[in-house]
């Protein structure tokens, strides 16, 4: 077995001033949302663009793109421990914290967003067992439990042994956490978009893809700003896992679409994502499958792009964009096909049956949104100053196992 | 110069208790409670006093879920038979700091929930202005 | 003693009068125990509802004019339910929906609000309960453990539910409303409850076609039952097997 060589761990040290202008401004970005939070529950969610047709809206866009990111995150972890690979081992750390932030913020638009947000006790305390939110509320609270053990056998020595086993734990836990969020969807029989099972498995591709694509840019950023080196080996690999994700992704849009397609059914639908359904369909085409997924395939498999930071990092924001963007179409443009109470008829009434509904999202939902990006970011930053969670080297020479044995 | 921390204290303890609007006895502050439109059984107000709150959650259940709708301890009956008269003679609502739940509340600085949703004034019917009337004259 | 009866007894004389005069305050107490009512068929005020009653509406779609909106108005007015002409965030317990088939041009008209299922999907995915069926068959919120997170108003079929979007004052006493919840009809539980009707079906008897018809489906003597048993009627999106409480003749 090849000796590689010992991975060493420190917190971030680099110049105070940028460090703490970064976290001061990421703070009152976070002041900002609590405030926008505020601001809907004193006057009510009509000063949302919310209604009682899109119940949900970008709230809840941001809030599970966070939460499916947050499980995907704690992937880089998982392939170090669960799957042996021991390049991925000294990414270990800062994968489980990403988690844990990503997860807290979204958590935390999610319940600001509540008609009661002051009722949160009623949430933790009173539970209908049928509920898959009542399930996500125990899977949510169990991952940071689980990755919080994770994180202790890592970071401390003595429980070094353990880690591989965590691990394995973490890692079942993360599937049945982004099956739960995929099923808050998927259980939905009434409507139309959604009902089908097909959601828990694509949510599992997406939080692949999206947690792995802002743990590069985290990655990259953090290097970058403590001047820490950061090789083209393990970047390469990163983006090639990258480009596989994306690929699952697709794949599974594509079955949804396609289950759909065969179904009369479900014509109506399809027809409103897929040709006639204004933004929603701009956005799908546009920004879900040309811009979030297309060109991400082809700058990660192309053998000359997916060896250029530039276009690695460019195709990550890609990815991270697409996402928000599939996560847009799947909950906003889900609610904006009326529901089918009388099939082949047409309807008509006051409280816009029949008609699809229209969405404009509001400033303060907005940013109570990014409001929660700024949470995960202000978790990451503090982590890493305090704990060691970077390598103080990720070049070649350390991070690749082979990189040393002479030829 | 202390002349005048004094008297600024003293101002703001006379304008806490007028503010409060809170009868003196012993020196100590207590909430003015007004009083009832009728009178009740013996042992009422001490039971009420220190139990309402759950004697109150414990119907609420009963009602919502199991829809008895017994007049104990309902919130209906509370704020009818407490109703407090304004200027107007009509029964005043949450808003007014005379209400009788805020007599209390306000005073202990517990914050209720209740009228939210729920009407803080007696369901409108011609017996209870009369009935306030009557109280009024009385 | 025990506080009840001491309660009961001690104050008959005088709360009686004072009482009786308020409305909304049917029951009135003459002895520990004993409660009087204006209305035959009703359950004594101290009673929990049971399962051996499940209440339904009929609604017969032949009788059920275009453009009315009687019942709209009489749900409105019972419970309180204003309008601030933000339409697409005001609540609405009921609807009037028009149906046109295409193919043949065939026009109806017909009320639709909470269908009152059997195996309804809010109550399955609210996570706190706040959603629940009343053992009498009766689907409501309670809006004390409503966290208003709105995943009801996702499951529902019919578009049932609303959200209260902005607060709300001078409230019903006998339909509590409040911003930051959801709600929907609640069959005027608090009339079912005193032996009364929905408001919506009085006023649909009273004002115009009377297409609507309420009582309980568990009871073979009853008017509905007789008549769902002898006509043809059928569930909104009986497909989904939820056994909704509220049935349709002539759609």
């Amino acid at each position: 077995m090849a000796t590689a060589t010992k991975t060493i761990y420190r917190e971030l040290k680099n110049d105070p001033l940028k460090y703490y202008l970064a976290v001061g401004l990421t703070g009152l970005i976070a002041l900002i949302a609590a405030a926008a939070a505020y601001y809907m529950e004193t006057n009510g969610h009509h000063v949302t663009g919310m209604n009682n047709q899109i119940v949900w809206g970008m709230p809840h866009v941001f809030a599970v793109f966070l939460i499916v990111a947050a499980s995907g995150a704690l992937n880089v972890a998982s392939i170090g421990s669960v799957f042996g690979k021991t390049a991925y081992k000294p990414l270990a750390r800062l994968s489980g914290l990403l988690a844990i932030a990503l997860l807290a913020g979204g958590l935390a638009v999610l319940v600001l967003d509540l008609g009661r947000p002051d009722r949160l006790i009623v949430a933790m305390t009173k539970y209908n067992f049928k509920s898959i939110f009542a399930w996500n509320i125990y899977l949510y609270t169990g991952f940071f439990a689980i990755v919080g053990v994770y994180l202790w056998m890592m970071l401390e020595k003595r429980m070094n042994r353990y880690s591989s086993a965590v691990g394995v734990v973490a890692f079942v836990w993360r599937l049945a956490l982004t099956t739960g969020t995929g099923s808050i969807f998927g259980f939905l029989v009434a409507r139309q978009s959604y009902d089908a099972a097909v959601f828990a498995p694509l949510f599992i591709a997406m939080s692949f893809s999206f947690g792995l694509a802002i743990f590069i840019l985290v990655l990259a950023i953090a290097s970058r700003a403590d001047d820490r080196p950061l090789g083209d080996f393990i970047v390469g690999k990163l983006a090639k896992l990258l480009g596989v994700f994306v690929a699952a992704v697709l794949y599974f849009v594509i079955v949804q679409h396609l289950t759909n397609l065969y179904a009369t059914e479900h014509h109506g639908v399809e027809r409103f994502i897929l040709l006639e359904g204004g933004i929603i369909t701009g956005l799908f085409w546009v920004g879900q499958i040309i811009l979030g997924s297309f060109v991400p395939l082809v700058i990660l498999f192309h053998p000359a792009f997916n060896k250029t930071r530039a276009y690695i990092y460019a195709a990550a924001s890609l990815v991270i964009l697409g996402g928000m963007t599939q996560i847009y179409v799947i909950i906003v443009g889900g609610q904006a096909y009326p529901l089918v109470l009388f099939p082949g008829m047409e309807v008509k009434s006051s409280f816009f049956d029949g008609v699809i509904h229209s969405y404009a999202p509001s400033l303060p939902e907005i940013v109570l949104g990014i409001g929660g990006i700024a949470v995960a970011c202000l978790v990451v930053m503090i982590g890493m100053r305090v704990l060691r969670f970077l390598p103080t080297s990720l070049a070649d020479g350390a991070a690749d196992p082979h990189h040393n044995i002479a030829p | 110069m202390r002349l005048g921390v004094f008297s600024i204290l003293g101002l703001l303890f006379l304008s806490l208790a007028v503010m409060t609007s809170s009868a003196q006895a012993d020196g100590v502050p207590t909430p003015q409670i007004p009083k009832a439109l009728q009178k009740t059984e013996k042992g009422h107000a001490e039971l009420m006093r220190r139990n309402h709150m759950d004697l109150m959650l414990h119907k609420r259940d009963k009602t919502v879920h199991e829809g008895i709708r017994g007049k104990q301890y309902s919130l209906k009956a509370c704020v009818s038979c407490h109703a407090v008269p304004g200027p107007d003679k009509q029964p005043v609502s949450i808003k007014s700091p005379k209400h009788f739940c805020r007599a209390c509340h306000d005073y202990a600085a517990v914050s209720v929930d209740c009228f939210q949703c729920h009407s803080s004034k007696p369901p409108s019917s011609a017996g209870l202005v009369n009935l306030l009337e009557g109280f009024l004259k009385r | 003693m025990n506080i009840d009866t001491e309660n009961r007894e001690s104050t008959n004389t005088a709360r009686r009068n004072f009482l009786a005069g308020i409305a909304g305050m049917a029951g009135v107490s003459i002895a520990s125990g004993v409660t009087l009512f204006s209305f035959a068929e009703a359950k004594e005020a101290g009673e929990a509802v049971t399962s051996k009653v499940r209440w339904g509406m009929l609604i017969d779609t032949n009788k059920c004019e275009d453009g009315c909106t009687k019942c709209v108005s009489a749900c409105n007015k019972e419970n309180g339910i204003g309008t601030t002409g933000r339409a697409e965030t005001d609540p609405q317990w009921i609807r009037k929906v028009q149906l046109r088939d295409p193919k043949t041009g065939n026009q109806t008209s017909l009320p639709m609000m909470c269908q009152h299922c059997a195996e309804p999907p809010c109550v399955d995915v609210c996570p706190t309960g706040a959603s629940f069926k009343r053992a009498d068959g009766i689907v409501l919120v309670d809006k004390h453990s409503c966290i208003g997170c709105r995943y009801c108003m996702m499951a529902c079929p019919y578009k049932a539910r609303s959200f209260v979007h902005e607060a709300l004052e001078d409230q019903k006493s006998h339909a509590p409303r409040g911003k930051g919840t959801v709600e929907s009809c609640t069959l005027c539980v608090h009339r079912i409850d005193k032996g009364g009707i929905p408001a919506c079906v009085e006023a649909c008897a009273d004002e115009a076609g009377g297409a609507m018809l309420f009582g309980d489906l568990n009871d073979p003597k009853s008017e509905i039952a007789k008549r769902v048993a002898k006509y043809a009627s059928r569930q909104i999106r009986a497909d989904l097997g939820l056994n909704p409480g509220v049935r349709y003749q002539g759609i």
